[in-house]
């Protein structure tokens, strides 16, 4: 079987002994929470750290507040996944969390998948989630021990993908998330802490720890979040969609967010998408308008499973999906 | 003798090792640990195709824990399973054919330690042109031959035959539909990665355990390879957590396992990573097809022609007969009165492919049921209509000089269609929505063994103690398909116990007599064969001596419950266990042999061996699908499978086979592919290689028909391979149905049913598929005259006694 490299675990008490940790061991250690994707990826050999800080003892990153009608809610980055996928309040005011949650991976690894975990998800690629074997029969690439991007030859950069379910449905959300580090704690949006580089893809420092996810007071906004992928289970998305709308009484949208998954290294906002629908009332003509400037803006490109050229044509036809799913709903009734 | 109904045989008894199984005590070959074991890594080629230049094992050697390294120079001789392609080396000697193709091994105190060492081994290759496409390999080699055996360039074995006057038979068509199919190749997945321990004694002994389907080709091999006489040789296949055909012939970590074992005088132990077993692969062969039938307006079919090219991967593995398969089974299921078949097996740098469920025939079945259904639409006919008038009767032959006993595949046919109400609602369900029907035959058992011998193909041993346990010896291979379990039913019955009472002892080759392997779908009928053969002989002993005790005839005698009493007056009765005392104190110890030799059957010409069986087993299939208008994503909603088992001697049994079968083929016929990219495979991995989950699995409807063949142990058929033979051309047609797109190819994925409803808008052909069959140099045509119409030569298998 395919074994481990060694390493030493570490399991901090407080979320202060892991940063302290974290500033000690520098670029020899990592953190691991559920550890669903990094312990197969060290397997391979992506990663080979001589300490994992363990955070699954932090009760600091378990809280759930808030949560009632008008008020933020607080999510510990140390939620699994299970836990995001079935709590009643989360079903009740952030529905599209909560079934985002429920489409990641299996039943098992969500029992162990955390929300930080999730969101700081490291980008996928087919040419880089191998082992070492097959990357060395391959010659290595831009991502890890390479110089070449297999993708695209000519790129100077790497281009695998995001592929977080919870990141484009929490940026939809307007999510801020918390990042603790030796200097103390700061908060920015989610969209913030993502960058389009494969390689360098979350901007959050290499000493902080992502350790809260919090989500503004539920207003009228309805969210919707697609899924593209071959099963009904265990598939990373190909493409996701989620979206957030506000509309008024009279049906004229007055706020939107809409934004991609799976198609770059970020999650993309179509803000494109975003000025087709507001102020206007969701027809069909503006949501086939809107749908439209996802499809122009996604650039997927053959490093995941399925076609690109297939999964480019269903960024219309999901977006379209997602606002019909959200302005069906008769507000001005 | 009893008449009485039967008592096990045709009950849904539990599995006599699923408890072991569900409970986590079964020891698979991967769980064996030995004292003093040693771990062995293999290190895999990095190049496609290239020769080898140097090895450089003496970092790798120095490091700690490493016992040893070895190389091809350690293990010089090929292998191969059929005679004509030995073609296989254990470890590379002059070049690598495939990424994946091993090229050393280290044998180190632990598997981390080997693991290291891998890393530490310098090759030296030089790289060859990589042949990795079909269409590349039908040209002449650039650089040059995979193998320099093959017939020629790349084309490794060619066949060219013809049953009668096809020409004449195309003249006297009013429609001819000629088109052309890919079957995509796909591989086996089964749970459990291949695992071998070897062990040399110091007594000269070399004992094996591997998860393998064919403990006796393994112990023929290693004695033939390493020189041992095969007494010297015990090959044990413990409990196989699934096979399919990947695990059906000797593989190099089996040979290299072996060889560390003699060398170092320790135990050694292989597992494969899941990486590994889709290099060490043998599964389906991918398949490009050229299909040609000519029928009268009602839809009789005249002539037949198939052309076929076989993707085979680097090495021959079971290629020769995959290829003899792919030609041979067209003709079983409706009257074919001519058939012509050209096909070759072509080398190139992929994992070899080999046998695989259904083996090499559901490329064939696919393109044959899709054509079908494009003639039944030209000629307006019901396609159900269009198979049930035009079936190959029974007890007759074929074309090709096959032999059909028993068949169900009206009665399949016409139960899937009832349940499924297939007249009334094909052609008219809303768009989106379809229906799709296919059917498919195939062996109980190949008719010939792969090496040329006189021998029984099954062989069944029976111990029965004093104290009343009865024991069963037998060499096949419990993979999963519950082997185990027929073997104790049918002695079970017999001797009127429970399936509790038996003790099963399989594929040991010290223990147990031969039986060929798990492959097939044999070992019901052939080794079952042999079981009630050694059965009534024990029982005609155990009789005769309860016959004596209680003053009567063997003939007026019942053996139930645990007890023999006479069957008009159950109270003069005597238990089995006090029986058995007095049958010992009788006869001596209570043993009983039996076995069973296939019947003669099949032509006479050169080619004639692959394809012949004692009985064909005959499945049809309604696939219902839901196809999304916008995203083209296909979701099937129901599957009505109806089988003709001969006789299910266990029905649960037989439904989970089915089930099983159609997971499957929702697999390959949907999402399951091989694809490679720079001469890697793009995903060997489970997430990455795509399978379905149990949310793809839809509802499904198993229908038994039994036709109680006469060549089966109590009627009984195969139903291992048969029921995924429909399912895939069943699917195909569903979609065609539902949005009136052919996709003439596997896997049939949203984004072609996407690309093809686009043609569909813009008033072009709806068709994915292939659209250029390459010319091959074929051989001049061997023209045998045509069977077909002939009725069947009646030669039924024998059994043979011991003693």
């Amino acid at each position: 079987m395919l074994r481990l490299p060694p390493f030493t675990y570490l399991a901090p008490r407080s979320l202060a002994e892991a940063v302290a940790l974290l500033g000690e061991h520098g670029p020899a250690a990592q953190l691991v929470a559920g550890g669903t994707d990094l312990y197969p990826s060290m397997k391979r050999r992506l990663f080979t750290p001589a300490k994992l800080i363990g955070l699954r003892g932090l009760t600091e990153l378990q809280q759930l507040s808030g949560g009632a009608a008008g008020t933020e809610t607080i999510l510990g980055a140390g939620l699994t996944l299970t836990q995001l996928a079935t709590h009643p309040l989360l079903a009740q005011h952030y529905p599209a969390l909560t079934q985002a949650a429920q489409l990641i991976s299996t039943p098992q690894l969500r029992n162990m998948g955390t929300l930080g975990g999730n969101l700081c998800l490291d980008t996928r690629c087919t040419y880089y989630n191998q082992s070492e074997e097959w990357r060395q029969a391959l010659g290595y690439c831009l991502k890890k021990a390479g110089h070449t991007c297999w993708v695209a030859p000519g790129s100077t950069h790497c281009l695998a993908v995001q592929s977080a379910d919870l990141a484009p449905v929490l940026i939809a959300l307007d999510a801020q998330v918390q990042l603790v580090g030796p200097l103390g704690e700061r908060w920015l949006p989610l969209a913030a802490l993502y960058q389009n580089d494969g390689l360098t893809y979350l901007t959050k420092a290499p000493n902080e720890i992502l350790s809260a996810v919090r989500l503004p007071p539920t207003t009228n906004q309805r969210v919707s979040y697609q899924k593209l992928r071959r099963r009904g289970a265990f598939d990373f998305p190909i493409l996701s969609v989620a979206v957030a709308l506000q509309q008024r009484a009279d049906g004229v949208c007055t706020a939107a967010r809409v934004v991609l998954g799976a198609v770059a290294s970020a999650p993309i906002r179509v803000t494109a998408a975003e000025r087709t629908l507001v102020g206007n009332k969701l027809d069909d003509e503006t949501l086939a308008a809107a749908a439209q400037a996802a499809f122009a803006q996604a650039k997927p490109l053959d490093n995941t499973d399925l076609t690109l050229a297939y999964r480019k044509q269903m960024v219309r036809i999901y977006t379209q999906r997602a606002l019909r799913t959200l302005a069906a709903q008769p507000e001005e009734k | 003798m009893q008449s009485e109904p039967l008592q096990v045989i045709g009950t849904s008894v539990r599995k006599v090792d699923a408890v072991r199984k569900v409970t986590g005590q079964t020891c698979y070959a991967g769980d064996i640990d030995l004292p003093r074991l040693l771990h062995c890594k293999l290190l895999r080629s990095t190049q496609p195709h290239a020769r080898l230049a140097g090895i450089d094992t003496q970092a790798a050697q120095a490091l700690p824990g490493i016992v040893a390294v070895i190389t091809g120079a350690d293990l010089p001789k090929p292998y191969g399973l059929l005679a004509a392609s030995i073609d296989e080396q254990p470890l590379a000697r002059d070049k690598v054919r495939f990424v994946g193709d091993p090229v050393a091994a280290v044998v180190a105190l632990s598997e981390e330690q080997a693991a290291a060492a891998l890393a530490q081994i310098k090759v030296d290759y030089l790289p060859l042109d990589p042949v990795m496409a079909l269409t590349q390999a039908v040209r002449a080699p650039t650089t040059e031959p995979i193998h320099a055996y093959a017939e020629q360039g790349n084309l490794q074995k060619m066949l060219a035959l013809q049953f009668g006057n096809v020409d004449q038979g195309f003249a006297a068509a009013d429609l001819i539909q000629e088109d052309l199919f890919f079957y995509e190749g796909n591989t086996h997945l089964p749970m459990e990665e291949h695992a071998t321990v070897a062990h040399y004694e110091a007594d000269g002994k070399l004992t094996v355990w591997s998860a393998t389907q064919t403990p006796h080709y393994l112990h023929r091999a290693l004695a033939g390879y390493f020189d041992l006489a095969p007494s010297r040789v015990r090959v044990i296949a413990p409990p196989t957590g699934g096979g399919f055909g990947g695990k059906a012939e000797p593989l190099n970590h089996e040979f290299v396992v072996a060889k560390l074992a003699m060398l170092t005088g320790r135990p050694v132990k292989i597992v494969l990573t899941r990486e590994e077993v889709f290099y060490t692969h043998r599964g389906r062969h991918p398949v490009l097809m050229r299909l040609k039938t000519g029928v009268k307006h009602n839809g009789a079919i005249t002539a037949m022609a198939f052309d076929a090219l076989l993707d085979g991967g680097a090495y021959g593995s079971y290629g020769i007969v995959t290829t003899h398969y792919v030609g041979a089974l067209q003709t079983v299921t409706y009257q074919v009165p001519t058939y012509r078949f050209q096909g070759a097996r072509l080398f190139t740098n992929k994992p070899p492919c080999g046998p695989k469920r259904g083996h090499g025939t559901p490329q064939p079945r696919f393109a044959l049921e899709i054509q079908l259904d494009k003639i039944a639409e030209k000629l307006a006919i019901n396609p159900l209509d269009l198979r049930l008038n035009h079936l190959a009767p029974p007890y007759s032959q074929t074309a090709n000089h096959l032999t059909i006993t028993t068949t169900g595949l009206g009665d399949c046919l016409q139960a899937v269609a009832d349940r499924a109400h297939f007249r009334e609602r094909y052609g008219h369900l809303p768009l989106g929505r379809g229906l799709g029907l296919a059917a498919g035959a195939y062996v109980t058992g190949a008719a010939r063994p792969i090496y040329a011998n006189q021998m029984p193909h099954a062989g069944v041993q029976l111990l029965v103690d004093r104290g009343g346990g009865v024991t069963i010896f037998c060499g096949s291979t419990d993979i999963g398909q519950g082997s185990d379990s027929v073997l104790a039913m049918i002695v079970a019955e017999e001797l009127g116990l429970t399936v509790a009472d038996i003790h099963v002892v399989t594929s040991d080759t010290a223990l147990t007599p031969v039986d060929l392997g798990s492959f097939s779908s044999r070992v019901t009928l052939m080794t079952g064969n042999a079981a009630l053969a050694a059965v009534q002989q024990m029982k005609a002993k155990l009789l005769q001596t309860a016959a004596r005790v209680l003053k009567v005839t063997s003939s007026q005698l019942v053996m139930q419950h645990g007890r023999i009493f006479v069957a008009e007056n159950a109270k003069r009765s005597i238990a089995f266990s006090d029986l058995v005392k007095l049958a010992e104190a009788e006869h001596g110890t209570l043993g009983a042999t039996g076995s069973y030799t296939p019947p003669e059957r099949g032509g006479r010409y050169k080619g004639s061996g692959l394809g012949p069986t004692p009985a064909y087993s005959y499945s049809a299939c309604i696939a219902e699908v839901q196809v999304d208008l916008e995203t083209a994503e296909l979701t099937v909603a129901k599957i009505w499978l109806a089988h003709d088992i001969g006789r299910a001697l266990n029905p649960i049994l037989v439904q989970g086979q089915i089930e099983g079968s159609v997971y499957m083929g929702l697999g390959e016929a949907l999402m399951e592919e091989q694809v490679f990219r720079r001469g890697l495979h793009k995903g060997p991995s489970m997430l990455d290689y795509k399978s379905p989950t149990f949310l793809e699995m839809p509802e499904i409807e198993t229908i038994l028909i039994e036709t109680n063949e006469p060549e089966g142990p109590y009627g009984a058929k195969e139903v291992g391979q048969g029921p995924l033979l429909p399912v895939m051309p069943a699917l195909a047609n569903a979609l065609f149905d539902a949005v009136g797109v052919r996709i003439d190819e596997t896997p049939i994925t949203a984004a072609k049913i996407f690309k093809a409803l686009q043609l569909q808008a813009k008033g072009a052909q709806a068709r994915i598929g292939p659209t250029h069959f390459p010319a091959v140099a074929y051989p001049e045509l061997l023209s045998v005259e045509s069977q077909w119409g002939q009725a069947a030569p009646g030669s039924a298998g024998h059994t043979g006694k011991g003693q």
